[in-house]
């Protein structure tokens, strides 16, 4: 998507189309690798990347491609626009926390237990950040596509938030490992930095009026309402997110489901709405438009964004729950804790399916449009 | 006033040309750098000279132990966090578990190697300090310590 939506910002070809072919091959060959390791059982790695480390080479190589690409195919890097720096930086960091989360294969990372813990959890917090700037990026240039006013992406402002994300991306990932046996000021650090996201929620809540103006104008517009829910899930996610960088409320929050609603919320909130935006955008531009399918996706729509609701909502319910228990006094089984978790749970699946037919009714008609738009071509 | 300084029109006037944007870029970039490397040459230091020791942890990452338990609160959430197992349950208890399975945990069949070797990694990560919340006192200014 970065690489097609980089063809219109600078109005050329891509440096190398085979480059592209070759990285989205790397991808799809180590995907499928991946899925046969875990469903033979093959493990080896660690949280987020379980599948043994030789699939770790290909996805380097891929992003190496994807560099090497992205950075070929900008022809200045002068008054560039935010999100072509947001996308730079993405791509960047996240090859370089990648490569970081794997130092565990030198036995000077791996036998330090601590700190070996310390690196895989900077490595992974900053990976989300590098994640989020790809995806944010394109959400900022949909919205300037949306709204034709391409002062926005230029301006002080677009570029002030910028550096307040890439500053959060860089230390504030220290909230993940507060608990930690680690120098203190890790967390000092982490809790500072994090505290400076409280500009951009409040921006959100003082720009709101604004937003529903604009909101009542694109409406109609399919991959616009896709980023409005987007939005409200950032309103949602980053609230929660700074409570939990606060230590004194992170050490009850710390290992419990709300740190789950918390992921939930940005991969499926904000993350999947967005792509699932640019897609829309995508079909519309190169296929043909959605109108016979609005209802549907309308539909769709309403259907994941409650249901996402009522599915974080149960996630935090467990947390706080669990929270409890893990503070009481007098403690029962960890079983017994479970099993009294099992309302959230049954609620939790119930919303899960709910929201994967929500997903689906948004995601068919368009994979339905595309395929048809492959053949005709 | 609060509103000026959230929406940010207080810099709204502010000159951010490419100089500005590359400085910022550059002062970021060092100073995470600076600090990466720090953090890697300052790692904390633990008396682990005992070859089992990372041969405990690769089983644990194997046998993909952490999707289901914690280790100072990060993993999985289906099974206890097991950070401090070790002192509280003790060896022969842990190993029982490991040998048979429970209900919900699966017989890993895992050979006697595999459990000594496990039995070491908890035995470690033990020592290293303590996961329970309850052990931590809250500061007015919202920082914890222990």
């Amino acid at each position: 998507m970065v690489l097609s939506y980089l063809r219109s910002v600078t109005g050329k070809k891509l440096y190398s189309f085979k480059l592209a072919y070759i990285h989205l091959l790397v991808f799809i060959i180590s995907t499928l690798g991946i899925y046969f390791a875990y469903i033979s059982g093959n493990f080896g790695g660690r949280e987020y990347w379980e599948f043994p480390p030789f699939f770790a080479v290909l996805i380097i190589a891929g992003w190496i491609l994807f560099l090497i690409n992205f950075i070929s195919s900008l022809s200045s890097f002068r008054n560039q626009p935010v999100y072509i720096w947001m996308w730079m930086t993405g791509i960047i960091f996240f090859l370089f926390t990648y490569l970081e989360s794997y130092l565990w294969v030198i036995p000077y990372f791996r036998k330090n237990l601590i700190g070996d813990l310390l690196i895989q959890w900077k490595s992974n917090g900053s990976m989300v950040g590098s994640w989020n700037m790809l995806i944010y990026g394109s959400s900022i240039f949909l919205m300037e596509k949306i709204s034709g006013n391409k002062e926005t992406s230029q301006s002080s402002i677009a570029f002030i938030l910028y550096f307040t994300g890439l500053f959060n991306l860089m230390f504030n990932w220290g909230h993940h490992i507060y608990t930690l046996p680690t120098a203190p000021y890790v967390q000092y650090i982490s809790y500072a930095v994090s505290m400076t996201e409280l500009f951009i929620i409040g921006r959100i809540i003082f720009n709101w009026k604004k937003t529903l103006d604009t909101a009542q104008k694109n409406l109609h517009i399919l991959s616009y309402r896709l980023l409005l829910s987007a939005d409200i899930w950032v309103f949602l996610t980053l609230a929660l997110a700074i409570l939990m960088s606060i230590p004194g409320i992170n050490v009850y929050t710390h290992g419990t489901h709300i740190t789950v609603a918390h992921t939930m919320g940005a991969t499926i909130g904000i993350n999947s709405f967005i792509l699932l935006a640019t897609i829309t955008d995508n079909s519309e531009d190169n296929c043909s438009n959605l109108l016979h399918y609005h209802k549907i996706i309308n539909k769709g729509i309403w259907i994941s964004n409650i249901s996402l609701l009522i599915f974080w909502c149960s996630l935090i319910g467990a947390g706080i729950k669990k929270a409890i228990w893990q503070t009481a006094e007098v403690q029962n089984s960890f079983s017994m804790m479970m099993q009294e978790l099992k309302p959230y749970f049954i609620v939790f699946m119930a919303a899960g399916i709910s929201l994967a037919i929500g997903l689906f009714c948004i995601i068919f008609p368009l994979m339905k449009m595309k395929i048809s738009c492959i053949f005709k071509k | 006033m609060i509103k000026d300084i959230f929406v940010l029109n207080y810099y709204s006037g502010m000159e951010f040309n490419e100089k500005n944007k590359i400085l910022t870029a550059g002062i970021l970039l060092l100073t995470f750098t600076v600090y990466s490397f720090h953090l890697y040459s300052s790692l904390p230091r633990q008396n682990l000279a005992k070859a089992d020791d990372s041969n405990g942890k690769l089983v644990w990452q194997e046998k993909n132990c952490i999707s289901c338990h914690q280790i100072y609160g990060l993993g999985g959430y289906l099974g206890p966090d097991l950070t401090n197992v070790y002192s509280t349950k003790g060896p022969e208890y842990i190993k029982a578990f490991l040998k048979t399975g429970t209900v919900v945990m699966p017989n890993f069949k895992l050979s006697d190697k595999e459990i000594q070797e496990l039995l070491g990694y908890l035995k470690n990560i033990d020592q290293t300090g303590k996961a329970d919340p309850r052990t931590f006192t809250i500061s007015y200014n919202g920082t914890i310590k222990q």
